[in-house]
């Protein structure tokens, strides 16, 4: 046996040299690389689409000569993050989906205030009232269905009636997304925790096994035919549109009753860490997500989004934000997210 | 062959001229150190985790692991680790059978094609199948989809098994009078048993571990309900208390196996019992046989590479903008391959100390380093992550250098299977000639210990940079700001439902990991090196 070991030593001597000297080498790369960036950077924490943010950032980088490093993950992660990081976090902006995560973050002392003129530009219900973060673009929850499923006459008309057993096996929601707890929230606002409960466990009987971890998975499988309906924000539907073609399309949306409990506005928005040492670079980061160009960049990207700057609009076929017919619940009145959370929670649909 | 080491009792010298008692030598120091701060180093995520969790408040963690919900998980987790590791053993027990102990056509070609789907990742073969049709979903696909991907994990060892274990014995019972039946049931499979357990244990730590593919078919476990968690409140109480759950989980897995296995006996007649094994004749038989294997390679292989090839042709918009392939390939092959170092750098001075020192105390602190088993990827990850955060204020908190390190962490075990195994091998004799001849004990590691088990820590490095490059669920968590490994660009691009763009990751994830499967193949094959079964 000694023989058969000395020559597979001969056979592996480089292999090993290989392997005792790959990490010397690949640290002094690490090392080279880190050091070499450009002067001005900035981090961003990103709860958006990365398509959205991508396009936004290059064309900020353009402009400003300003290097974003973004990351991406859920926003809600983020936020918690933040939290956890206090003043280290390696964070400078924060761009999320939806308002909850940045009302939460303003009620920990941890943002810091916008420019006013940044805020004087898009509509003040869209902003934080105290200042803190600046809302970006807009989006409206309605329903996915696949008409081969379920007739369009037999679809809840509100919100309420997707408790309703008749439903049950047919519904799809992403209980964990965060554009679901906004939702929660409004019908909490209307109906009352007790008869929030009660709504969201007829819910979680409704939904059996068709519990998904986000709404592009509800959009695919309603599409695909695996369930016939379920509850997501409008811009899914396009974006699944987009990139699977108009003929691979089998489902439609449907909006709620003018202005049902679920018939919710949902505001993206992006906020500056009190913790950042960059602050003049966030800010001029945050004046370009509103700036015309910004909005543009929004309005006609992949991403079917609402700008909410006046006088950018998306590109047809969506139906235009000036005609949507939401709820009036308000920024504020949807919070930090925490009501919904522990609703969701007690439900066990979290 | 009289330099063979006896695989755990340490180190009795085989040779007549090891004369140095090692009994007599003085405490390796050097490498009790080492060990001791290698063995800290891979508790220290489950310490901190017991500790965060205690931090919580008995309360907290009662209402939240006493929930409706725990208990759904609970018997989601469970009922899924039975059913696939059942399935497992059944489906990797009779493959290696037929390819290693009868005359079914094209052995040699069927042992490579059943083993490739470990170089898929299981959020490769989920996707695969769940983005062809709805109806993989759910439990029916899970127990599918991860059939599919992980009996390789008990082919592997059941083969290794059949091919060395005494052919003698199931003579010997047929001319006792058993029936081919019962010398089946009762020798061949009873000498193959250690191994069957063995591949079933790593499946059912692989299925409690299992992050990807499950949020893929929509179905809940402990793993997928933690991360949701970790998503909906990046929060330390809450995840440490599920994570303890799932590490208690691994621990009954864990001990479970090692009852069932019992005392190890030595199922061998003689030194010189390893012989030719003389193949059973399928006869007509074959035909089916065959049969059955075309369907478990297409359904195992062909699906999930085939439905990635389909996505690209199909082709779709650049509907999402993300790191080039290159760019992926580049920092996924850096990251695994320091992993794969310093694991195996780790795993030295812990293996020699067990098996070239005597003492309880080593052996002990071996067996320590299995405790990760029991610790999920998820698990590390949030650990590490908390730990750099809160306590060491921010240093390497989102660094390349501690995502490594959890990889290092992680597969730490599969490393110092490997190095163990050839350090057995190498004969002691030859490192006492060294010290008998004056070389002193740094001397002889590096000129003559080292490059003896050498293979061996070609091995470990091959075992552990494919876990690396296939690994996901820590990495989503740990991954440095501004980059994408290939299995996390994979994951946003499926998440985006962007098919055509996820699919050419997936197949650089397979080619990269096929390599090294190769090359450990090889190794494996060769590592018995006693007399070889004629093919």
């Amino acid at each position: 046996m000694p023989e058969v070991l000395f020559a597979m030593k001969r056979i592996h001597r480089p292999l090993l040299l290989t392997v005792l000297l790959v990490p010397v080498v690949a640290l002094l790369a690490a090392c080279g690389s880190s050091s070499s960036g450009p002067s001005k950077s900035i981090t961003l924490y990103n709860g958006q689409h990365v398509q959205t943010t991508d396009t936004l950032v290059a064309a900020f980088e353009r402009e400003s000569g300003i290097k974003v490093n973004v990351r991406s993950d859920d926003e809600d992660t983020f936020a918690d993050e933040i939290v956890t990081e206090g003043s280290n976090s390696p964070a400078d902006v924060i761009y999320t989906e939806n308002s909850p995560a940045l009302e939460y973050l303003q009620g920990k002392s941890l943002l810091a205030p916008v420019d006013s003129t940044t805020l004087a530009r898009t509509p003040s219900r869209f902003n934080s009232p105290q200042g803190g973060w600046l809302g970006v673009s807009a989006r409206v929850s309605v329903l996915i269905y696949n008409p081969s499923l379920i007739k369009a006459s037999e679809l809840p008309t509100s919100v309420l009636q997707l408790a309703e057993p008749k439903y049950h096996g047919k519904l799809a929601i992403a209980a964990g997304e965060t554009d679901f707890q906004p939702i929660v929230t409004s019908v909490a606002r209307t109906n009352g925790r007790a008869a929030t409960q009660k709504w969201l466990e007829g819910i979680k009987d409704n939904a059996t096994s068709h519990i998904y971890p986000d709404n592009e998975t509800i959009s695919s499988q309603v599409n695909r035919g695996a369930v016939a309906f379920g509850v997501i924000n409008q811009y899914y539907w396009y974006r699944m549109r987009a990139e699977l073609g108009a003929g691979s399309i089998h489902s439609k949306i449907a909006y709620f009753a003018p202005h049902d409990p679920g018939y919710v506005i949902d505001v993206s928005g992006a906020a500056i860490l009190k913790s950042s040492k960059n602050q003049s670079a966030d800010q001029k980061f945050l004046v370009f997500l509103v700036s015309r160009e910004g909005q543009e960049i929004i309005a006609h990207s992949l991403s079917f989004e609402y700008p909410i700057v006046p006088g950018v609009t998306t590109a047809a076929p969506e139906t235009p934000f000036n005609e949507l017919q939401p709820n009036s619940i308000t920024i504020p009145q949807l919070g930090d997210g925490s009501t919904a959370i522990g609703l969701l929670r007690e439900a066990g649909l979290l | 062959m009289g330099t063979q080491a006896p695989a755990i009792r340490g180190p009795v010298p085989p040779s007549r001229w090891a004369s140095v008692s090692p009994r007599r030598a003085p405490r390796p120091w050097l490498l009790l150190g080492l060990s001791t701060a290698v063995a800290l180093v891979l508790v220290a995520p489950l310490a901190f985790l017991l500790f965060e969790a205690h931090g919580a408040g008995t309360s907290t963690i009662v209402h939240l692991i006493f929930r409706e919900l725990t208990a759904s998980l609970l018997w989601n987790t469970v009922r899924l680790t039975v059913v696939v590791t059942a399935l497992c053993a059944v489906i990797g027990t009779a493959a290696a059978w037929f390819v290693e102990r009868t005359d079914l056509p094209g052995r040699r070609v069927w042992a490579v094609l059943v083993v490739v789907p470990l170089a898929i990742p299981d959020f490769v073969v989920s996707f695969g199948w769940a983005s062809l049709s709805t109806r993989v979903a759910g439990f029916q696909g899970a127990v599918l989809v991860m059939t599919l991907a992980v009996y390789p994990l008990v082919y592997l060892p059941v083969a290794a098994s059949f091919r060395n274990s005494d052919p003698g014995q199931e003579e010997l019972a047929r001319s006792l009078g058993a029936g081919r039946l019962q010398t089946f049931w009762r020798v061949t499979l009873g000498q193959a048993r250690v191994a069957i357990l063995g591949g079933c244990l790593l499946v059912a730590l692989v299925l409690l571990a299992e992050y990807g593919a499950f949020e893929i078919l929509g179905y809940q476990t402990f793993t997928t309900e933690i991360f949701t968690e970790f998503n909906v409140s990046f929060n330390v109480p809450t995840a440490s208390a599920l994570s303890l759950v799932l590490v208690l989980l691994s621990l009954v897995v864990l001990s479970g196996e090692g009852l069932a296995r019992g005392r190890g006996r030595l199922s061998r007649s003689g030194p010189l019992a390893q012989r030719a094994i003389r193949p059973h004749r399928l006869g007509r038989a074959r035909l089916p046989a065959l049969l059955g294997f075309a369907v478990l390679v297409g359904l195992a292989l062909g699906v999930p590479i085939g439905s990635s090839v389909y996505w690209i042709l199909r082709g779709g918009h650049a509907f999402l903008t993300g790191v080039s392939l290159l760019d992926a390939t580049w920092h996924t092959a850096l990251y695994s391959a320091i992993a794969a170092a310093l694991s195996t750098t780790m795993a030295l001075p812990v293996a020699l100390l067990a098996i070239r020192h005597s003492g309880r105390g080593y052996l002990l602190l071996e067996r320590s380093t299995y405790l990760v088993l029991a610790m999920p990827g998820l698990v590390i990850a949030l650990a590490l992550s908390y730990f750099t955060e809160r306590y060491a204020n921010g240093f390497l908190y989102q660094s390349a250098p501690l995502l490594v390190i959890a990889y290092a962490i992680l597969f730490f075990p599969l490393a110092l299977v490997g190095v163990r195994a050839s350090i057995v091998q190498a004969p002691v004799g030859l490192e006492e000639v060294g010290r008998s001849l004056g070389r002193g004990r740094v001397s002889v590691l590096l000129r003559i210990t080292l490059p003896l088990v050498s293979p061996g820590l070609a091995a470990a490095f091959c075992l552990v940079f494919l876990s690396a490059v296939t690994e996901l669920t820590a990495t989503l968590i740990l991954i440095p700001t501004g980059v994408q490994t290939l299995s996390t660009q994979f994951w946003a691009y499926q998440q985006n439902l962007s098919y055509g763009q996820a699919a050419p990751f997936a197949l650089a994830i397979i080619a990269i990991a096929a390599l090294p499967s190769v090359v450990l193949g090889r190794f494996f094959d060769r590592l018995p090196s006693r007399g070889r079964p004629a093919r």
